[in-house]
């Protein structure tokens, strides 16, 4: 079952340019690897080489962090959407 | 060049000056492509650190999903330093999230705030003018 995926502004290049696309899965791990089957463009920057999750990326299974549920084995329900949003810090750092 | 209503820079700056001793830091909602800004969104700084901030990921899908639903993007983030420039440090460069977001700075060190804007790309570092509006 195809599920929405929204894109941050910073994926959408190697999405022609859309702010939402489809993906396939039941996880978000099938979902995220769907769409970088998809849109070879966004590998390494959805997903580490090792697969897991990049640290620089947060998504979300409707208002929920993966994060806090069972990353990449978070379940997807059918007619969820799932978020992806890049993780925002810094810092003066001294 | 970065285009910020009055109303965006007060509130900016007051949730800045309301964040310390900790850095403060919040989204800001508009149009990407004219670097117009028109919305301020606040958000908690869940490093809750003088030295290093991080933008609250719930507050940043609310603030995204808002945006949308006005027509608009998330087009930048800011952040005070506390007791240094407003000059991105090492730490802003290397987790600068898009090339194309405007990464406002707001130094808290002097008796004036003084806030500056900045594209990132990559380690490049370019400064940009801010112009600020008066309400309608």
């Amino acid at each position: 079952m195809p599920v929405e995926v929204r894109l941050p502004t910073v994926l959408r290049p190697h999405a022609g340019g859309q702010s939402t696309v489809s993906a396939n899965g039941a996880t978000i791990g099938e979902v995220l690897n769907d769409l970088v089957t998809n849109y070879p463009g966004m590998a390494g920057q959805v997903l580490t080489e090792d697969g897991t999750l990049h640290r620089f990326v947060n998504v979300y299974v409707d208002d929920d962090d993966v994060r806090y549920l069972e990353q990449l084995d978070t379940k997807v329900p059918d007619g969820a959407t799932v978020s992806i949003l890049p993780a925002v810090a810094g810092g003066c750092g001294r | 060049m970065l285009r910020l209503p009055a109303q965006v820079y007060t509130q900016m700056v007051a949730h800045c000056l309301s964040g310390l001793p900790d850095e403060a830091c919040g989204l800001l909602g508009g149009d990407l492509a004219a670097g117009a800004v028109a919305t301020c969104y606040p958000t908690r700084n869940l490093a809750a650190s003088a030295k290093l901030y991080t933008v609250d990921p719930k507050q940043h899908l609310q603030a995204d999903r808002d945006a949308e639903a006005k027509g608009m993007a998330i087009i930048g983030v800011f952040h005070s330093h506390t007791h240094t420039d407003a000059y991105p440090s090492a730490t802003d460069v290397a987790q600068a999230p898009d090339p194309d977001w405007h990464y406002v700075l707001v130094s808290l060190r002097d008796t004036h705030p003084m806030v500056r804007s900045y594209r990132i790309m990559g380690e490049r570092i370019d400064e940009e003018p801010v112009i600020v509006e008066p309400a309608p």
